[in-house]
């Protein structure tokens, strides 16, 4: 897990453009949205791609999108809960 | 009568305010050129590493034509926009359509239309009047003149933020100036002359 979130880190600022900020700068618990990162709706499709192209993860219910991005730690658990064998 | 108040130019990877340079380095390659640009500025606007180079270069040219902070006493509705240029969003559509071959970036895919960096500079200085997009073959100082004019004849009209933001690749040419119905600043007469005068003047420095 604690790989996986350190992945993910990286794999974020790259995705979504982050530059200003560095792995050690997102905390896994940190949320994502709002007052945490300050991501946006353009910034929750890209992630949506991420896990698409990086875990082969497809997230079946828009609806789970918020409980899903929470944080890195939710984003990790969601793929070790639902990445292919 | 308006006036030309201040301008802003990026060509030959040279970022300058009224003539001054303000950032330099030919040696970079454009996206590189941008991001050091951007930090030589001290801005702190993290969407910034988000936008198209067409934003960028609009981005940058922007604050260094408000650095005085000029507009501050103008409500957001009496300040318009007008920009053209010649390639429209061309630099973007092409790397999202190559991007298209696989997953298509939904981040990219936002920056397919020219008047994005009209919203991004709207957004960052706070402008809420009319706001414009067109698209020529080169930079046609009697049109821009001529519209920035009528915008500024409004009733309640103060300032306008006008001008040329073009880029292909590597070929980046941005000419922006701040004309006001205020006397200050260059007090150039907004004269389609004196656009001319000046968006020359930069290819012959």
């Amino acid at each position: 897990m604690e790989q996986l979130m350190a992945d993910l880190k990286r794999q974020i600022i790259e995705a979504l453009n982050l530059k200003h900020l560095t792995p050690a700068e997102i905390g896994d618990d940190q949320p994502l949205f709002g007052e945490g990162l300050g991501l946006d709706s353009i910034d929750a499709l890209e992630l949506i791609v991420l896990l698409q192209q990086q875990y082969k993860v497809k997230i079946d219910n828009p609806q789970d999108g918020p409980k899903i991005f929470r944080s890195v730690r939710t984003i990790a658990e969601f793929i070790t809960a639902h990445k292919p064998a | 009568m308006a006036f030309i108040t201040a301008t802003a130019s990026i060509r030959g990877k040279t970022l300058t305010r009224n003539g001054t340079i303000q950032y330099q380095d030919a040696s970079l390659v454009l996206p590189e050129f941008l991001l050091q640009a951007y930090a030589a500025l001290k801005s702190d606007y993290p969407k910034f590493y988000k936008m198209d180079p067409l934003s960028k270069l609009g981005f940058l040219a922007a604050e260094v034509l408000l650095a005085d902070r000029p507009l501050a006493a103008y409500p957001p509705e009496a300040v318009s926009l007008v920009l053209s240029n010649a390639h429209a969003s061309l630099d973007t559509d092409t790397q999202y359509l190559a991007a298209s071959r696989t997953v298509p970036s939904p981040a990219l895919f936002v920056y397919t239309l020219p008047n994005i960096v009209a919203g991004e500079l709207c957004i960052r200085h706070g402008l809420k009047g009319e706001n414009a997009f067109f698209v020529t073959p080169a930079f046609d100082a009697a049109q821009v003149a001529s519209y920035v004019d009528l915008v500024l004849a409004q009733p309640g009209a103060q300032g306008c933020v006008a001008g040329w933001v073009d880029v292909m690749g590597e070929h980046h040419d941005v000419f922006l100036y701040l004309a006001e119905n205020s006397h200050r600043g260059l007090a150039r007469a907004h004269t389609a002359e004196q656009l001319n005068t000046l968006y020359t003047g930069l290819w012959n420095n």
